[in-house]
């Protein structure tokens, strides 16, 4: 590999990372608004939630972001332009990713013991004093493992922003190697591994972290 | 003057009927145990008066005040949410399984609802909450974790906790039952002392000897309704068939 491809390679990480680190900063709290409309009172808006969920569960990411993409001309004709591309990759990733993660929450919230609600409502919390201070500190405890489950498909999943040509890591991996040489995959491959190795660390220090109360 | 007025509650369970016109009243002070069997609807009556259930019938006030009921029509109202706040001050209850915030400290769980509900000044509260603890028995445990307690010593924090709000009734739901003898004791003799404090006391208790001691009032339900209510002395040297059946069971350890 010359010094050109290794440029371009570094280039295509830095796409990668940076759709990894968009989808995750949008997803988590945008998770979090579904999860409250998928446990919503109002049936209405309960299934509304749950078909979005199913929805983004039910079919392929590939297929989200092609629907992200091509939507706006095919539906309203509007234009799109060469830097949609990238965009297009953020939104389908996040709206994706918000729905596994609602799922997560609503996991661990719905795990949580009435008591500690009842305790708090005796103690004249607010109901999003109730939720932040009490209530959510002990669901993300609880959910971390799950996270970081998802958190690590996530890093693998970036890779699929190549469906719209995105110059990220796998995309430039592959168009190197086409000129014949295995050598950018397997960089690729040692890059994917590297990072979730990072996650992996990274979450389980925050798992030592909370590990002071059960 | 009345601290606790409660009148004609009616609760039910889907089609079981748990509390069927249950009527009380607590004044100042005043220190009132409720015996008996499980499902009588004791527990219920304590979730009724601290709005944690709702009621299908009668009202609940605090002071004079209204702060549920159910009217004319069925319909269960609230007193005016900030009238409802001043109420919900009034009153602490003690949960049977504790219910201590596993995430805080022993000294976060006693002073955090002063602090960011009572909008109290962090030090005066530390200050009172080390106080408390100390009455307590667990002066050495403010920067322990609930977890790292026994039950008897987290049911003292979370006594600590209530007392730590100044209500002027307290209510206790089964406060030893998920404890051993030993643990209970402890429990207990922290409860005794709070009877200076002179604050009302509601106690669901299935220590008999501890409800004969330490109450000014004692009642008996069985089955949803109060079959007896009276002194200690009355109601533990009571005639009552039904009342005589319960007792007996713990005959010798009232002698």
């Amino acid at each position: 590999m010359g010094i050109s491809q290794i440029q371009q390679l570094i280039g295509g990480m830095g796409v990668s990372i940076q759709i990894f680190t968009v989808t995750l900063v949008f997803s988590l709290p945008l998770g979090l608004i579904v999860a409250f409309g998928r446990m919503a009172k109002n049936p209405a808006l309960q299934n509304l939630v749950k078909a979005y969920i199913s929805i983004m569960r039910g079919t392929p990411l590939m297929l989200q972001l092609m629907v992200v993409y091509f939507g706006p001309f095919y539906l309203f004709g509007i234009k799109i332009g060469n830097s949609y591309r990238l965009w297009a990759v953020f939104i389908g990733f996040t709206i994706n990713y918000a729905a596994y993660f609602a799922e997560i929450y609503r996991s661990g919230i719905q795990s949580m013991p009435a008591g500690q609600y009842e305790a708090a409502q005796i103690l004249g919390y607010s109901k999003s004093q109730t939720f932040f201070k009490i209530i959510l500190p002990q669901v993300i405890k609880r959910i971390l493992p799950a996270l970081t489950n998802e958190i690590i498909t996530l890093v693998k999943d970036t890779s699929l922003a190549f469906t719209l040509s995105v110059m990220e890591m796998f995309t430039v991996a592959k168009a190197l190697a086409a000129k014949g040489t295995m050598a950018p995959l397997l960089a690729a491959g040692i890059f994917y591994y590297v990072f979730n190795l990072l996650v992996a660390v990274v979450m389980e220090k925050a798992e030592k972290k909370l590990d002071y109360y059960r | 003057m009345n601290i606790l007025e409660i009148s004609h509650i009616e609760k039910s369970f889907g089609n079981i009927p748990v509390l069927k016109d249950i009527s009380l009243s607590v004044s100042d002070g005043e220190i009132l145990s409720i015996i008996g069997p499980s499902g009588s609807g004791k527990s219920t009556l304590l979730r009724c008066a601290t709005m944690l259930e709702t009621l299908d019938k009668g009202e609940v006030r605090y002071q004079g005040n209204r702060a549920v009921w159910a009217d004319n029509g069925g319909n269960v109202q609230f007193a005016p949410k900030k009238e409802l706040k001043e109420i919900q001050r009034l009153y602490g209850l003690v949960f049977q399984n504790f219910n201590l915030f596993p995430h805080y400290s022993v000294m976060k769980n006693i002073i955090d609802a002063p602090v960011h509900v009572q909008k109290r000044k962090k030090e005066e509260a530390a200050k009172e909450a080390r106080e408390l603890l100390k009455k307590m028995g667990l002066e050495d445990k403010a920067d322990a974790y609930p977890c790292q307690l026994s039950g008897g010593q987290c049911q003292r924090v979370a006594i600590a906790r209530a007392l730590a709000l100044n209500p002027k009734i307290l209510f206790f739901d089964e406060p030893t039952s998920a404890l051993d003898p030993e643990l209970t004791g402890e429990v207990l003799k922290v409860i005794r002392s709070l009877a200076d404090l002179k604050i009302a006391m509601v106690i669901v208790t299935h220590e008999m000897a501890f409800a004969r001691d330490i109450s000014d009032k004692v009642i008996f339900m069985a089955d949803g309704v109060i079959v007896e209510e009276g002194t200690p002395e009355q109601v533990f040297a009571s005639g009552n068939e039904r009342t005589q059946a319960f007792l007996g069971r713990y005959g010798d350890i009232l002698k």
